[in-house]
């Protein structure tokens, strides 16, 4: 059961992914973007962290995602254009990535990590639960969770500024 | 399932995610692309955190969540005011600040 749903989910992030870099109109890969969210909160899901997989449909598929239907349609598709900078790219790229992934599979598969093998220990029923990760959030991590509410606010100022009409006037 | 399962479809959708970055022309689908990637990385970071048995791997990728909308609103604001100039929405033309 547990395999079915690990090459469900990993068939759906792959073709999400996939569907990212080959449409054409924007849109359609905003949406293929979506499929791959989903399909990777149902993979947190089987690596019992429940938290994780929420907050990955919430903020993800929800907010940002919005965000990315809301600027497609302001800007609208277009087709990009054919003219390559570096020739055969479009070619080489794929063997780039293949490598990459050879690349970083043999790096991690050959490490000596022998857990790599197994699912982990057991863990205890509230693993990676709301309130496992808010215990974490508010006592262990609470600077980097102070630091990150700060990088929010200024990544908030800062599109305000980068995306106002004012400077177009001066 | 085993670990090394999740940590090898992470380095496919990493590399995917990579190579997206260097077929696409639009900045915007360059955007989603990143996604991909920082995506891929989640994906590890939960894997290696449930092979340990320890929370703190889903910590790290909450923050790198948090990362990741910061991303977004700054090269969509980006692409907003580029759009406003009535530049060319397209990676290649947008090159004057290239050394």
């Amino acid at each position: 059961m547990e395999e079915v749903l690990f090459f469900t989910a990993a068939l759906g992030a792959l073709g999400g992914a996939l569907g990212v870099i080959a449409m054409r109109n924007p849109f359609y890969s905003v949406l293929a973007l979506i499929v791959h969210l989903f399909s990777l909160s149902a993979l947190f899901l089987l690596l019992t962290s429940a938290f994780v997989a929420a907050a990955q449909v919430v903020v993800y598929a929800g907010a940002v995602m919005v965000l990315y239907v809301f600027v497609v349609a302001y800007v609208g598709g277009g087709g990009e254009s054919a003219w390559e900078p570096i020739p055969g790219q479009r070619f080489l790229a794929p063997l780039l990535g293949i490598a990459l992934f050879v690349e970083l599979s043999v790096a991690v598969l050959s490490s000596s990590l022998l857990a790599l093998g197994t699912e982990g220990p057991d863990v205890p029923a509230g693993f990676g639960d709301p309130a496992a990760i808010g215990h974490l959030l508010l006592e262990k991590f609470l600077i980097p969770f102070e630091a990150s509410s700060i990088l929010l606010l200024l990544a908030a100022v800062g599109a305000i500024v980068l995306a106002s009409n004012r400077r177009e006037a001066s | 399932m085993n670990t090394e399962w999740f940590i090898v479809l992470s380095a496919l959708l990493f590399a995917t995610g990579a190579m997206g970055v260097l077929i696409r022309r639009s900045p915007m689908v360059i955007l989603l692309c990143l996604e991909l990637m920082l995506n891929a990385g989640n994906l590890a970071l939960v894997a290696f955190s449930r092979m340990v048995g320890n929370g703190q791997g889903q910590v790290f990728a909450v923050i790198v969540m948090v990362i990741a909308a910061c991303e977004v609103v700054v090269g969509l604001g980006l692409i907003v005011a580029i759009f406003r100039r009535r530049l060319p929405l397209n990676v290649d033309d947008l090159r004057e600040l290239r050394g």
